[in-house]
């Protein structure tokens, strides 16, 4: 086996790259919530001075890249890649600000795990010495997903207690070999997991086995338990979906509860902002993870963190044909300081 | 993940999970603002009646101001907000129809007026129409085998 490799899905990274500057925008639904205070820019118009939603999420990406390599000290051709991805049809709104911001550019698709797929290829090709500087981007938007997978929004449809909000948003994360953390220290891919939900609408239920089967296999090949980490946080499960992800982990031996939360639980209040079960999109564990989580690592309120972004791998046309949702979850152990890297 | 369950033990499973909508709640919530929009109807009916139209001509009134409302809330932004609470009380009106027409062609405006107003219109109205309308002929010729 590779010597970095620790097991069928995780990987140590001999030499973890640092985070060394993150940024995110915001949708003004988001900027109400209550992690309004560690966004770096909320939007007042979610059309972003744009004509269509398409353009203002990509607008989004593009200035979160921009200010993150701002924040990073670091100039545009200092970047060797830029890893993005996104939940429209054929990732456009990375694509196309990749066509502005002129760095080598690998698009990634994982639909809501994009965040941390794009930290771990980025870890890996600076672990392998491919690159020095690397920005990681994902974003979405609640508009531009809703015309794609669900209702025109002026159309009065009632939606299911469970169902989930796409957060409008985007992070950045500039990713570096030289840092002083946080670090990331662990990898673990996940696999595709089909447990055969149908219902668009119960997106927690389809990705909660995934998150489960990754956490599981991280533990496993780790060897930490889940109180080794300040936080274990999934990406979109939102209320139902952690409480799934819970269950099934006792099953594996597992007692997450105390340490776990939730992306899409954390971006909004559920009751105060009508938005059932919690937020969703790629957006949702990327504005978190760059700015809540981030904000509270460089403070040092939180020095160990797993992040594992879960993301439904459907398209409209698999729904509409009757396919089940398959489902990914990628996670990353984030680390202020590399003590346990030997 | 040791756990392995078969879709149908997951869907069990997951039922005792999931928050269920309130069925009760809904439904008279439904009677309520679906029985105020058919008082609206109603209304223009009378109104319509009493200046004299035959029954024909109050139909063609009623159905045609009903559907001016439901695009008129529609366009202001505001049976979105109404379908919320009001459910199949405001779907199953015809302002309902006014309105699954009315969103996607606001909604489509910037893919153009041939590819998006034009196609997307009858998005959600379509299947209605293409089986309301197979229906109503299939009808028609039984009815024409047996009854003429």
């Amino acid at each position: 086996m590779a010597s970095k490799r620790l097991g069928k899905q995780t990987i140590k990274l001999a030499v973890p790259p640092s985070i060394i500057s993150a940024y995110t925008i915001v949708g003004p639904k988001e900027g109400e919530g209550p992690l309004a205070e560690y966004f770096d820019s909320i939007l007042k118009d979610d059309y972003f001075g744009e004509d269509s939603w398409e353009k203002a999420e990509s607008k989004m990406l593009r200035e979160a890249v921009k200010n993150a390599i701002k924040l990073s000290g670091k100039n545009d051709s200092d970047i060797d890649y830029l890893l993005a991805g996104d939940l429209l049809n054929q990732i456009i709104s990375s694509s196309f600000a990749a066509r502005e911001l002129q760095i080598p550019f690998l698009g990634l698709y994982g639909a809501c795990s994009t965040m941390a797929e794009s930290l771990s290829v980025g870890s890996m090709l600076i672990d392998g010495g491919y690159a020095d500087t690397i920005v990681c981007v994902t974003s979405s938007h609640f508009s531009s997903a809703e015309r794609q997978y669900r209702f025109p929004l002026e159309q009065g449809v009632q939606r299911p207690p469970y169902a989930q909000w796409t957060v409008t948003g985007s992070g950045a994360s500039v990713l570096s070999a030289a840092g002083k953390g946080p670090y990331i220290t662990y990898i673990t891919t996940g696999k595709v997991i089909d447990f055969g939900i149908k219902d668009g609408n119960n997106m927690g239920a389809a990705m909660a086995p995934a998150a489960a089967d990754t956490i599981s296999a991280h533990l496993k090949e780790t060897g930490r338990s889940p109180g080794y980490y300040d936080l274990i946080v999934t990406g979109d499960l939102a209320t139902v979906g952690r409480e799934i992800t819970i269950d099934l982990l006792k099953k594996e031996g597992y007692y997450i509860e105390p340490v776990y939360n939730d992306c899409g639980i954390m971006i909004f209040d559920g009751k105060k902002q009508d938005t059932h079960s919690g937020g969703s999109g790629c957006g949702c564990s990327a504005s978190v993870l760059n700015g809540y989580l981030y904000k509270e690592m460089q403070k040092g309120n939180l020095n160990k963190i797993l992040f594992i972004a879960t993301g439904a791998l459907l398209s409209p046309i698999s729904a509409w044909q009757g396919e089940s949702i398959p489902s990914i979850a990628h996670a990353i152990a984030i680390e202020r300081t590399i003590q346990g890297v030997s | 993940m040791k756990t392995k369950m078969s879709a149908k033990e997951y869907e069990q499973y997951i039922k005792s999970k999931v928050p269920k909508p309130n069925t009760l709640k809904n439904c008279i919530m439904a009677f309520i603002a679906g029985g105020l929009i058919c008082d609206v109807g109603q209304f223009v009916s009378n109104v319509s009646k009493s200046y004299g139209y035959n029954q024909e001509a109050v139909s063609a009134i009623t159905a045609t101001t009903m559907v001016f409302i439901g695009a008129f809330l529609t366009g202001l932004g505001l049976y979105d907000r109404i379908g919320k609470y009001a459910g199949a009380g405001s779907i199953v009106p015809i302002t309902g129809f006014a309105n699954s027409i009315v969103s996607p062609a606001m909604e489509f405006k910037r893919e153009g007026f041939v590819f998006g107003v034009g196609a997307k219109m009858f998005l959600i109205a379509g299947p209605v129409l293409v089986y309301g309308i197979s229906t109503s002929i299939i009808i028609g010729i039984l009815n024409y085998i047996f009854a003429g």
